[in-house]
């Protein structure tokens, strides 16, 4: 395992991390902004070995946490109509919405099939022509390429019986919504690596440029993130404020430029509720006009069960996403609130920060 | 979700339109299809990146390893729908 041992060497972890302590010279708060960067600084210890100066701020870029319950009810409602097939990511089946998860829609006979990808589902509808199949198209920049596919799929093939619920949401938009809040205190970001790997970096600089901060485009080992902390710092450091690219060795520039070209072809941007965190102004796709009738909220109208008044459970989901808060500060953590009884959606997905704090909390000593 | 699967690409399914190109990839003893509408570029022998069934980056065969391990080690293989087929 050579090539694993590059990006996990002790040695190499224990330089980078007296570089970072040589070169921080004030408290620094940096952001990763993707779930899948939080489980890894979570579950390889890193934010314990930092030095005290800088502090890791765990971001929004859980896709699973962050799609409203408004949206989950919508799907729920769906998955209990006869007629309809709902098929959706694995991870996303257990998240509560106000009433209830689309597992828990199965139980009551409802109609949910897991699948690998939106194409998988588009299958389904040539198989099923008795069905109506409906894609719970869910997540950021990195699954919109294949939501977007799967409707151009069943565009081309004529297929009267798919159509997606889009929820979909954008990381630049996230991103400048902490970074405008008047009482933000991220001093620098590291960028979300996969994302950038299908839009490229170019969306990033004009972020870095108007709110003077460092965006890291960061891979997910433990080198990788530590390579991506010390090249913020040492932004900060030196009184820059640019985009850099860690994770060169996957992220081109410019991205993936024959799937953006298909996401612009089905999708528009447009405002999108964030789950714990409100509407954020042009932070989401929904499916252009010419595609609406493979847009499952044209086609069977918004099916939200307006009689369901959403419980307070007392999770603070809002808190956790905007980096306000650590997992460890909420009361419920570990005690009402686990992975197998889930208050919120973070306690949910892996890519969630409470789920990670407590899948490692035995290996990690807890930081409040 | 947002963590691609990396695997070797073994061959391609030619398609008419480039909307239903597809290829076989493999990985850690499982084999699956995998669109390739949106790297049209890639050859057999290549390694990929795949998220939700669709490739969207090539990548190093040093770089497909390290995700990989990554991924096995987090218990992500799982999540991905990938381990085995959920129902």
């Amino acid at each position: 395992m050579k090539h694993l041992s590059e990006y996990r060497d002790a040695a190499k972890v224990k330089k980078l991390l007296s570089e970072i302590g040589a070169v921080v010279k004030r408290p620094r708060m940096l952001m990763e902004v993707c779930g899948g960067q939080t489980h890894s600084l979570v579950k390889n210890g890193i934010l314990n070995m930092l030095p005290e100066m800088v502090t890791m701020v765990h971001g929004p870029g859980c896709p699973v946490c962050v799609t409203p319950a408004s949206m989950i009810d919508q799907a729920v409602a769906l998955a209990l109509r006869e007629e309809v097939l709902l098929c959706s990511f694995g991870d996303m089946v257990r998240v509560p919405g106000s009433s209830k998860s689309l597992m828990q829609a199965r139980a009551e006979g409802g109609n949910l099939k897991v699948v690998y990808s939106p194409l998988d589902a588009v299958k389904l509808a040539l198989d099923h022509p008795e069905k109506e199949v409906v894609f719970f198209a869910v997540g950021f920049e990195t699954t919109a390429p294949a939501n977007a596919l799967a409707v151009l799929q069943a565009a081309k093939l004529h297929l009267p019986n798919f159509s997606v619920l889009v929820s979909h949401v954008l990381v630049p938009p996230a991103m400048e919504a902490i970074l405008s809040d008047p009482f933000n205190t991220i001093n620098g970001f590291l960028g979300a690596g996969h994302v950038c790997s299908v839009m490229g970096m170019q969306e990033y600089y004009p972020l870095a440029e108007k709110y003077g901060v460092p965006i890291v485009v960061t891979g997910f080992e433990p080198v990788d993130l530590l390579e991506g902390i010390l090249m913020a710092v040492r932004q900060l450091e030196s009184g820059k404020a640019t985009v850099e690219n860690q994770y060169a060795r996957v992220v081109r520039p410019n991205g993936n430029q024959q799937a953006q070209a298909v996401i612009r072809e089905v999708f528009e941007v447009t405002d999108r509720e964030w789950r714990g965190i409100g509407v954020i102004p042009q932070s989401g796709y929904k499916v252009r006009e010419k595609y609406w009738q493979y847009d499952a909220e044209q086609k069977f109208g918004t099916t939200t069960d307006t009689t369901v008044a959403p419980t307070d459970t007392g999770c603070i989901a809002g808190e956790i996403l905007r980096g306000l808060k650590k997992p460890a500060q909420c009361p419920h953590f570990g005690k009402g609130c686990t992975p197998l009884h889930p208050l919120g959606a973070p306690m949910v997905s892996s890519e969630g920060a409470c789920a990670a704090y407590f899948h490692f909390s035995q290996a990690y000593e807890m930081i409040p | 979700m947002c963590l691609g699967i990396p695997a070797r690409l073994e061959s391609i399914d030619e398609a008419a339109d480039d909307c239903f190109r597809t290829g076989k990839i493999s990985f850690g003893g499982i084999s699956r299809t995998v669109s390739l509408a949106m790297l049209t570029e890639a050859k057999p022998g290549d390694y990929v990146l795949v998220h939700a069934g669709v490739a969207l980056s090539l990548i190093s065969e040093q770089e497909a390893t390290t995700v990989f391990e990554y991924l096995k080690e987090s218990g992500e293989l799982g999540e991905e729908g990938l381990a085995e087929e959920e129902t």
